[in-house]
């Protein structure tokens, strides 16, 4: 056996963003011995960049809602590809996740009542998001790791796991490294959570931080579970464009919801020319009702600039492209006018929105409560991941299990704002329970030593390649060829380009070099990231070629409507025998008498 | 092309020296993109803590020019780069490599204050009015550059007797929560050392999220720990009560 230093647990999470640290504070509830590692210190995860808030039908605001109309919402937004199972327990068992993290300490915005405030997203019937300012993520991951602390888990901060550990087609262990020193560690665990987040680093805009390099989806396909509905990646309608340098940083839905407006150069409101039909009946069609709704009329329908972000980002994309933008390539987004219509408006969205004020101020120069912001699509979050049972959220192989954002089903074709930490929430508590109970249950297997060195000796080839290039000229190409390629305007003719210029990648990634040594090494740990990121990505390519039709987050130029053939089916990835990633469409299951209903009604 | 001298710490665990590194600078650029464009051209193995790049994770702390700043959020434009600009690691932490301290000792700090302990007999109802100071309080984004700044820790490096501005804010938090029933006003007094503090204000001065640490979280912890402690007439009241 090799002399790494080996950790043993019942349960072992990757990632300590919101789901992770549910997951973890569940499991150790249950009474088994818990670890959880991280990329990142504790509390920096990329959850602390949500936002608007979590999306649970409390009717603390709108006493009209409750969870037969958020399952609707959602698989409405989802296209009707989401897994209903999932839909419908997340709308069921969100309000009770809000209100534990209450009681775990966090401090909500409250109703005048005294309950917990909700607020207008987009996509959502009624005001439905617990919300902290526009810092909820923040007050999310604060709060787990608050409490999380004194749960007897134990954290290991700046871990990058590189391998999941197998015996007989079940996993027992993860094998990874300390970024500090870059010493090896064995992991051993019954069962494992995967909850690394998202894929965005390998797109150029992206709202993302560095950890989203989809390390859970590609340690999940390496080991052989499916991965679902790769092709539909979210790109959120309002990130920063100016300067370069911010180009991508989040501009929170938010500020739509507190009555922000989208106009193109010609001050026009362009959302009003473009309603789909599914929308047209809950929308409103003149600016005053959209005003109106903002400010908690309940008589009025929302504006459309609340309309889904896969309709608001291309809409914006058209305006830019038809040469209807603001001068920096977006178009403007415009909060101050409605200093027209309230009193001490600056104030009252210094305090509604204060990140945003903040944001813009100091990285734009610009003060929202006096000007218009300039805003355009930024890759925001992968509604695709690892396939998970709805209850457990096990995927296909025993003993391993992903929450959150590597996971999927919840999202289908497009996610909900405030869907996502509410997904954390209802999916990281499940993982955990789930997991420590198949912990309990399933002991022993052993660990694979070949395994361990076969890791060790790939992690360590790039420090001794001589005449490789740097890790980080293979991730911008891969950035630019994702960004052009494969993003929110797709073509065959580009795709397939693109899953050609991947392999390049791919093998330009196996020899790159690295410089100095182990030690806290940025360079060695991108290249330890790359394969992962271009994985994923080509089960994103992969994936959109396969669907031929525009749903969601996906849009072909070449197949730009919807098709009956498309609401049939998902897609799945899984690997080949000699490795090649293999596609499979898997039929869309048929919901329950009582959910179709409540979707017929609904409408 | 306009470009910029970065005079990077370069070395390991207290070792090492400046390194100066030209780089191009371009509209709207923080010390972190110079950073970025530093490691991907000159320095791959430059090590750089960071996550967000929006000033919302509180990952990239470092002294600019000798002040503790987020590289995040540190526009190049608010500094001379007719000379060199110095970024060097936290002092007040064990160094480890270039630009990254070992901040453990704030986690380890965090584990000893006594945690969140709900009411058991309040209804989970509050005014935004009761809950304004502790969400003030609970924006920290845990950069703990008011721990670097602060004199106790930086220059007398009293890590075992007093835990900083940071959790003195995290205690305000719990303390002001009116959902909270637990007292820590003891614990300040005695193993935290909040009586250290001379309030300076330093920490306030480098809060990149503008809490009001001196006045709005240490003083009113200090009135309640004299209040509860100190007080002769107090303590009179208390007897015959």
């Amino acid at each position: 056996m090799s002399d790494y230093q080996t950790f043993e647990h019942d349960v072992l999470v990757i990632g300590a963003g919101g789901a992770g640290l549910s997951a973890a504070v569940k499991a150790s509830a249950a009474g088994v011995k818990v670890a959880v590692v991280s990329k990142s210190l504790l509390g920096k995860a990329h959850t602390v960049m949500a936002e608007g808030g979590m999306a649970a039908a409390m009717g603390n605001v709108d006493d009209r809602d409750n969870w037969k109309v958020h399952f609707a919402d959602t698989m409405r937004g989802g296209q009707y590809l989401n897994n209903w199972r999932m839909a419908q327990l997340h709308a069921q068992e969100a309000p009770d996740r809000v209100r534990e993290l209450e009681q775990w300490g966090a401090i909500f915005d409250r109703t005048k009542e005294g309950k917990i405030l909700q607020r207008n997203f987009g996509g959502h019937r009624y005001p439905r998001l617990a919300h902290v300012g526009d810092r909820t993520g923040l007050e999310m991951i604060r709060t787990l790791q608050d409490h999380g602390i004194h749960q007897g888990i134990d954290f290991h901060m700046e871990v990058t796991i590189l391998t999941l550990l197998m015996d007989a087609g079940r996993v027992v262990g993860a094998f990874g490294y300390d970024r500090e020193r870059g010493r090896f560690r064995i992991f051993r665990a019954n069962a494992i959570i995967l909850a690394t987040g998202g894929i965005g680093r390998a797109y150029k805009i992206t709202s993302n931080s560095w950890e989203y390099t989809a390390d859970g989806h590609a340690l999940a396909y390496r080991a052989g579970a499916e991965l679902l509905d790769m092709e539909f990646v979210q790109f959120h309608p309002t990130g920063m464009v100016w300067p370069p340098s911010v180009r991508g940083i989040l501009v929170t839905e938010g500020v739509r919801g507190e009555g922000g407006v989208l106009r193109n150069k010609d001050g026009k409101r362009f959302m009003f020319e473009d309603i789909p039909a599914n929308y047209k009946g809950q929308t409103a069609d003149n600016e005053e009702e959209g005003w109106r709704y903002t400010q908690g009329d309940k008589e009025a329908r929302r504006p459309p600039e609340l309309l889904t972000r896969d309709h608001v980002a291309r809409c914006i994309q058209r305006e830019v492209r038809e040469g209807r933008g603001s001068p920096h390539g977006g178009v403007f987004l415009d909060i101050a006018w409605i200093k027209e219509r309230i009193p001490n408006a600056p104030d009252h969205i210094k305090r509604k929105l204060p990140s945003m004020y903040h944001q813009f101020k100091q990285l734009g120069d610009i003060d929202i409560t006096k000007e218009a912001m300039e805003v355009g699509p930024t890759t925001h979050y992968m509604m695709g991941g690892v396939k998970v049972d709805a209850e457990s959220q096990m995927s296909k192989v025993p003993g391993l299990f992903a929450a959150g954002e590597c996971g999927a089903g919840l999202h289908g074709a497009n996610r909900l704002g405030g869907n996502s930490l509410s997904d954390l929430l209802v999916f990281g508590h499940r993982a955990g329970q789930f997991a420590a109970k198949w912990a309990k249950e399933h002991t022993g297997g052993s660990v694979n030593n070949a395994q361990v060195e076969e890791a060790a000796r790939e992690a360590l080839a790039p420090f001794d390649r001589e005449g490789g290039e740097s890790p980080y000229a293979v991730h911008h190409d891969l950035q630019d060829l994702m960004q052009n390629l494969v993003g929110i305007v797709r073509v065959q003719k580009e795709m397939e380009q693109a899953v050609e210029g991947l392999q390049k990648l791919r093998a330009r990634a196996e020899k790159v070099h690295v410089h100095g040594n182990r030690e806290y090494n940025n360079g060695w740990h991108m290249a330890m990231d790359l394969p992962n990121m271009i994985e994923a990505s080509e089960m994103i390519a992969r994936s959109a070629i396969e669907r031929k039709e525009s749903r969601g987050a996906h849009f072909r130029d070449d197949f730009p409507d919807k098709t009956a053939e498309g609401a049939s089916f998902n897609s799945i990835i899984k690997r080949g025998s000699n490795g090649e990633q293999v596609l499979e469409r898997v039929p869309v299951t048929e919901m329950t008498a009582e959910l179709k209903q409540i979707i017929e009604e609904m409408k | 092309m306009a470009t910029a001298t970065f005079k990077i710490w370069r070395g390991e665990r207290g070792g090492g020296g400046y390194q100066d590194y030209t780089t191009e600078v371009t509209e709207g650029m923080v010390v972190l993109d110079a950073v970025h464009q530093i490691q991907a051209a000159d320095a791959n193995d430059l090590s750089v803590r960071w996550n967000c790049k929006a000033g919302k994770c509180g990952s990239c702390s470092a002294e600019i020019n000798g002040k503790p700043r987020l590289m995040c959020m540190t526009r190049l434009n608010t500094l001379d780069l007719n000379g060199p600009v110095t970024v060097e690691p936290m002092k007040t932490f064990p160094h480890v490599k270039d630009l990254v301290t070992d901040v453990s000792w704030n986690y380890k700090v965090k584990e000893g204050i006594k945690k969140f302990k709900s009411d058991p007999n309040r209804a989970w109802n509050a005014q935004q009015a009761d809950v304004d100071r502790p969400q003030e309080f609970r924006k920290c984004i845990e950069c703990f550059l008011c721990q670097d700044v602060c004199h106790v820790l930086r220059e007398h490096g009293l890590h075992d007797e007093f835990i900083g501005p940071r959790f003195f804010v995290y205690s305000a938090a719990l303390e002001m929560n009116p959902f909270d029933s637990d007292d820590r006003l003891a614990d300040l007094k005695d193993t935290q050392g909040i009586g250290y503090c001379n309030i300076t204000k330093c920490c306030t001065q480098v809060c990149p999220e503008e809490i009001k640490i001196t006045d709005n979280a240490i003083i009113p912890l200090k009135e309640r720990v004299v209040d509860e402690f100190y007080d002769p007439l107090g303590k009179l009241f208390k007897i015959f009560r």
